[in-house]
């Protein structure tokens, strides 16, 4: 196809504003999807998407519209993923900018549309919903076009769900969205905006093809890595996958690559064909690395190799996961895994608990640190047990934060983010109702409950969206948890100085509650080094008897004492004291629990 | 050499009390008959098991004195020699003439339901018999010569508070009981009882820890061995010398073997434990047809014996010898415990032995549990 009638697009919307639905109709008005075969939210395929309401993978549709070709490329759509997202925007002209007509402009739909209008990218703006009773339309509007610098009029007003205003959307895209540029002659180069596993054929590359043309079977290399492969298939997703002899310049499309291991095939990077190289990469690769760490144990050991082949299986279509063995007194073998963030280690449990069936005990999550040892040695820690005690300076990842809240909530965000260590920046009105406030925060502070508290503390009104902004010093501590006099590695944590006490003395506590008596007195403390900022006494059981065992009763008993006998070796003995299961998940569901 | 100990049942009821998980049949008035004559059947097919000297023989139930007074003649009758003989009796039905037929069919211990002295108390548990019910009985039993009577205590009953089980104390004591077995309320799930009484349980299981403390200390302060986990007798030397232990349950605490008879009966005999199997009817029915009742059967190897041994064994105030449960101790876990002052090592006639401390003994079943080892195979 010629590439004045090429149109690449994605689609710019917040959680729950409408973004699948509005594809799914796409799809129908296309003639995509044969309309038996239609099934909601088409676009996300996997089980946990569709009932999370979010999308986890990219992919990329191709759909014909009035003798054009439209590739719809769907973005990410979670702070976690920022990268991805800028990615797959990088492969467009344009986007759809779809807001929820009753709920306006949310932050992470802002920080999305900045990005886009950053890469130049034709905003198409589109207030969605219409036809809810409670839908502004025209408050929408005039946030949209504040926003983009726009006339009002030139929003579109749309219901995905009933399908009014679809069809002007597809002819906006035509008509306002540039086609492609990229010199077809050129030698080949595309970027790699996504990348998926097929167990049978290997590493799936979703590319945007910039300059040149590929072909099936063509040698290639990526550009930043070096990986090199041949094409196994080109082709496009219609949306059902569909070989074609090559892609052409400004077309999008898939590259079947053979390769086993995802993580030689980056989200960013530039392929080009080995016949005849390019003389540079695309701009703008990245190497993304996880930014917060939990361990993740199995319940049962037993469990431990299932846990370490489901992991190996998320890893295949998940490179910004990354996971190493991990060895805790308390909780036995398992891994320590590093997320890009809060959201992306959910998905994974989500996923390792439902798809795979397993029982875990995950950690408190920790960011990652940057310590100076007194020897001037700098050592990069993911695990609070593992930070030195000896220390001469800790770094801690900051980020830059963009909250939108309701006038009226000002004052209770800029509380919670000084309680948090933040700095202020700056703030905006977006409209005469809505704000946006910008803050640098220590990333240590976000993972425990930020985001959780400021919805609470807004009543659900804040949206809020992040990027790093690099590492800081901090006066950050850690505390060690002792039981029995021992220390129990899995609840070391590090916090913030100031923190360190408040912190301790809940986990004391929380400890004291769940860990049943014993039949001697247990001590529970919390420690910085071999200072005890908290204690807590577990009372012994002053009675623990089987009231009467006569002639009938003997068999009975024994089975009771030896059933308790066996599960006392099936806890986890710290310090001598049998520690159920429970206890620890109940300590390290703290911060979730002071969500509710 | 034969079993020395042998177990009667007698399942009879007037009712079943909320609480009750004994094998006990209401009523049937008319069965009584059959069914003795079923105990008798069963005795005479295993009379090749018992020693020729029996040394304790325990009627209990259900309420063996419930049973019809000539069909409970007739069975005392028919019981071999022994030198305990002791009934269970509940305190309503306890008449001079009851106590009379106790006397002639030589038994000499009466264990006496008495449960509580308090009103509230007896009608939460469903009991029949007031409180002068009980004292009553206790000297009806004392005219016609009863000088070995026990009474049963129950603590944790819904409604009870630290001063009633103080007034339940007092009055047990003064009408001066050889023995005293005080049993903490075990409410079984989903029995009528506990979901009558679950919220009130709750705060009692909270209660029970000050309870038995409180049991224990007013009762050895009173002049009694707290000679097992739940059992109490004066002292020998407040009565001539007289070891006034429950022999019949001490062969139990002991490990020795004893034969069961009757619904419902548990015996162990060399190596096996064997239940009959509750249902009054297929019971009759088998005897009747001259062969024995249904019953499961479980062996006992080597390893679990001597766990039994010990769990047994611990209830006691007496040292248990460590060569007779050697493979069932864990020896780490009795360092521990040693160290952290609930079990004592010492000796007794055979050599090594351990028992519990004062403290141990309160937490005698976390204790055992601990010191539990399983042979690895």
């Amino acid at each position: 196809m010629e590439q004045a009638r090429i149109r690449n697009f994605a689609i710019i919307a917040h959680i729950d504003h409408g973004k699948s639905t509005l594809a799914d109709r796409i799809l129908e008005l296309t003639h995509a999807v044969p309309e038996r075969e239609m099934r909601e939210q088409v676009l996300d395929s996997m089980e946990l998407e569709r009932e999370r309401g979010i999308t986890i993978k990219a992919q990329a549709v191709r759909v014909r519209w009035r003798g054009h070709q439209l590739n719809l490329i769907d973005t990410p759509g979670h702070v976690d993923f920022t990268y991805e997202v800028s990615r797959s925007l990088q492969a467009c002209e344009g986007a759809l900018l779809l807001v929820d007509a009753a709920q306006g402009i949310e932050a992470q739909t802002l920080a999305n549309a900045y990005l886009a209008l950053d890469d130049e990218l034709e905003i198409v703006p589109v207030a969605n919903k219409i036809d809810l009773p409670q839908a502004d339309p025209e408050a929408a509007a005039a946030e949209l076009a504040e926003l983009l610098g726009e006339m009002p009029e030139r929003v579109l007003r749309i219901s995905a769900k009933t399908g009014e205003g679809v069809e002007a959307v597809l002819d906006a895209i035509v008509e306002r969205i540039p086609p492609p540029g990229g010199d077809p002659d050129a030698p080949g180069r595309a970027l790699v905006f996504d990348t998926s596993y097929d167990q049978y054929r290997g590493v799936v590359a979703f590319v945007r093809v910039v300059d040149g043309s590929f072909e099936t079977r063509e040698p290639l290399r990526t550009m930043a890595t070096g990986t090199s492969f041949e094409a196994e298939e080109l082709g496009v997703l219609s949306p059902a996958r569909r070989p074609v002899a090559s892609l052409g310049a400004g077309e999008v499309g898939y590259v079947i690559t053979g390769l086993k291991d995802v993580s030689r095939l980056r989200v960013g990077d530039t392929l080009t064909s080995r016949r005849r190289p390019a003389a540079g990469p695309l701009p703008g690769y990245q190497d993304v690395k996880p930014m917060v760490f939990a361990g993740i144990f199995p319940t049962d050991s037993d469990d431990y190799p299932a846990l370490r082949d489901a992991l190996e299986k998320l890893k295949l279509n998940d490179a910004s996961l990354s996971y190493d063995p991990e060895t805790s007194q308390a909780l036995g073998f398992g891994f320590r895994c590093g997320f890009l963030g809060l959201l992306h280690m959910e998905i994974v449990r989500e996923r390792l608990e439902r798809e795979f069936d397993l029982d875990l005990l995950i950690t408190a999550p920790t960011v990652a640190y940057r310590a100076t040892t007194r020897a001037g040695e700098v050592v990069e820690v993911h695990n609070p047990a593992e930070m030195p005690r000896e220390l001469e300076l800790v770094e801690e990842p900051y980020i830059k934060a963009s909250v939108i809240v309701p006038k009226d909530y000002v004052g209770a965000v800029m509380e919670l983010a000084n309680e948090r260590r933040g700095s202020f920046d700056h703030l905006e009105y977006l409209s005469e109702e809505r704000v946006l406030l910008s803050y640098e925060l220590p990333l240590g502070e976000i993972v425990l409950d930020f985001y959780d508290q400021l919805k609470s503390r807004t009543r659900g009104y804040a949206s809020f969206d992040y990027d790093l902004a690099g590492f800081r010093p901090g006066d950050v501590t850690r505390v060690d948890i002792l039981v029995g006099g021992e220390q129990v590695d899995a609840l070391s944590l590090i916090i913030h100085r100031d923190a360190a006490y408040e912190r301790g003395r809940q986990l004391v506590e929380r400890l004291r509650e769940e860990i049943p008596r014993q039949l001697f007195d247990v001590a529970v403390q919390a420690a910085i080094g071999s200072r005890v900022i908290a204690r807590e006494t577990i009372k012994a059981k002053r009675k623990d008897v089987l009231a009467k065992c006569y002639g009938g009763d003997i068999t009975r008993k024994r089975k009771l004492l030896e059933k308790q006998k066996k599960g006392k070796k099936r806890m986890k003995q710290v310090g001598g004291v049998e520690v159920p299961q429970e206890a620890f998940l109940a300590v390290l569901n703290l911060d979730s629990e002071r969500r509710r | 050499m034969g079993v020395r100990h042998l177990y009667v049942h007698l399942p009879f009821c007037a009712h079943r009390c909320g609480y009750c998980d004994f094998v006990t049949v209401v009523g049937r008035r008319e069965q009584h008959g059959a069914y003795v004559d079923a105990l008798l059947a069963e005795l005479a097919l295993e009379r090749g098991v018992l020693a020729e000297r029996v040394e304790t023989i325990f009627l209990g139930g259900g309420t063996p004195t419930f049973t019809d007074g000539s069909e409970l003649a007739r069975l005392l009758d028919a019981l071999p020699e022994t030198d305990e003989l002791t009934v269970e009796a509940n305190p309503e039905t306890v008449t001079p003439e009851l106590a009379r037929l106790l006397r002639a069919g030589r038994v000499n211990r009466v264990s006496l339901g008495a449960q509580s002295f308090r009103p509230h108390l007896l009608s939460a548990l469903e009991r029949r018999a007031g409180p002068d019910d009980v004292r009553r009985a206790v000297y009806l039993l004392r005219d016609v010569g009863f000088d070995n009577v026990s009474l049963d205590l129950l603590y944790g009953v819904p409604g009870q508070s630290a001063a009633d089980l103080e007034s339940d104390l007092a009055d047990a004591l003064a009408l001066e009981p050889e023995h005293l077995s005080c049993y903490e309320l075990e409410a079984k799930p989903g029995t009528r009882f506990t979901y009558a009484h679950g919220d009130e349980l709750v705060r009692q299981a909270d209660a029970m820890e000050g309870y038995f403390e409180q049991v224990v200390d007013t009762l050895t302060a009173a002049g009694y061995r707290w000679y097992e986990t739940a059992n109490f007798c004066l002292e020998p030397g407040r009565v001539g010398g007289r070891d006034l232990r429950a022999r019949h349950n001490l062969a139990y605490w002991w490990g020795r073997d004893y034969l069961g008879i009757g619904m419902g009966a548990v015996s162990t005999l060399a190596g096996v434990r064997r239940r009959n199997r509750p249902g009054l009817g297929r019971y009759v029915t088998a005897l009747q047809a001259g062969r024995t009742p249904p019953r499961e059967t479980e062996s006992l190897d080597e390893a679990t014996k001597e766990r039994e041994r010990l769990l047994l064994g611990l209830r006691l105030d007496e040292p248990l010898s460590v060569a007779e449960v050697a493979g069932a101790l864990d020896g780490r876990a009795a360092a521990r415990l040693v160290e952290g002052g609930l079990v004592e090592l010492t000796q007794n006639g055979s050599g090594d032995a351990i028992r519990l401390t004062r403290r141990g003994r309160f937490l005698g079943g976390g204790v055992t549990a601990e010191l539990l080892e399983f042979a690895t195979r």
